[in-house]
């Protein structure tokens, strides 16, 4: 901490990211792309579909293995700011649709959900 | 007191495909109903595992939201096969659901944990072979 003329300075940094900024810093493949305009807050990783319900806020990106439908359902429901398949997992069909009527920003990724968090957690993208 | 029902909707058994209509539903109405956000939180993520809880384990049930001016209150009921210890399926981690259904994400032993964590009250009635009813309500006010 520095004092200059009595004021008291602290460090601050703020990295305010879109969902397109994230999707070329990735490489990610769009799958369906509803808002890219939209804020990434935070993200959260896992493939346990009650964790991630209880624990994914609002405004967070999802990484996960799982492509199934219900995936598209947590997610809308806890309003994720978008869900990235790993290890180019299968994506259903339906999992599209939903995400294309619901308006969920879908990608998929060849990189693993670690190598994906850990890239996301570099960008500044850790809740902070 | 003055309840009104705000949804009433029939959850077939393994119907993996809808799972999520009911609460996806449900958080439309709170929205709509100028409900705040935390209260709208706790109230899908309980729906949600209540209806996946019908969808997995049970033969077919129902889900039931009531509102006043205090709380929410869901009632989910199901026609069996019953929860043989309940104390058991309380404990985090613990678990019945076939392989198939933990590859899929479900199953983790999570669900009645997060409806225990997110509730203001909780009710559980079951008997073996017959039915189980959930009970749980939400307060209105963002007060813990």
């Amino acid at each position: 901490m520095e004092y200059i003329l009595g004021m008291n300075w602290t460090k601050q940094r703020v990295i305010i990211m879109k969902v397109k900024e994230i999707v070329s810093k990735l490489d990610l493949e769009v799958l369906e792309a509803e808002n890219l305009e939209q804020e990434v807050k935070n993200g959260y990783t896992g493939d346990m579909l009650s964790n991630v319900m209880a624990k994914l806020k609002e405004g967070e990106l999802w990484i996960t293995v799982q492509g199934h439908q219900n995936v598209a359902a947590v997610a809308l429901l806890t309003g994720a700011a978008g869900v990235i398949v790993a290890e180019n997992f299968d994506v259903d069909q339906k999992t599209r649709e939903h995400a294309r009527k619901e308006g969920l920003n879908l990608f998929s990724s060849s990189l693993s959900a670690f190598e994906l968090s850990g890239l996301l957690y570099k960008l500044g993208v850790n809740g902070e | 007191m003055n309840k009104n029902k705000i949804l009433e909707k029939e959850i077939e058994a393994r119907n993996f495909n809808r799972g999520g209509q009911v609460s996806s539903k449900l958080k439309t109405a709170l929205t709509r109903l100028g409900i705040i956000p935390e209260v709208i939180r706790k109230t899908a993520i309980i729906t949600y595992e209540l209806e996946m809880n019908i969808i997995i384990h049970s033969n077919g049930g129902r889900i039931v939201v009531k509102i006043d001016k205090d709380e929410i209150l869901i009632t989910a009921r199901d026609r069996g096969p019953g929860i043989r210890d309940v104390k058991k399926a309380l404990k985090p981690g613990y678990s019945t659901a076939e392989e198939k259904v933990r590859e899929m994400g479900f199953g983790a032993g999570m669900g009645l944990n997060n409806v225990r964590e997110y509730s203001d009250f909780l009710e559980i009635n079951t008997e073996v072979d017959s039915f189980t009813e959930v009970r749980t309500s939400i307060k209105l006010s963002s007060e813990e």
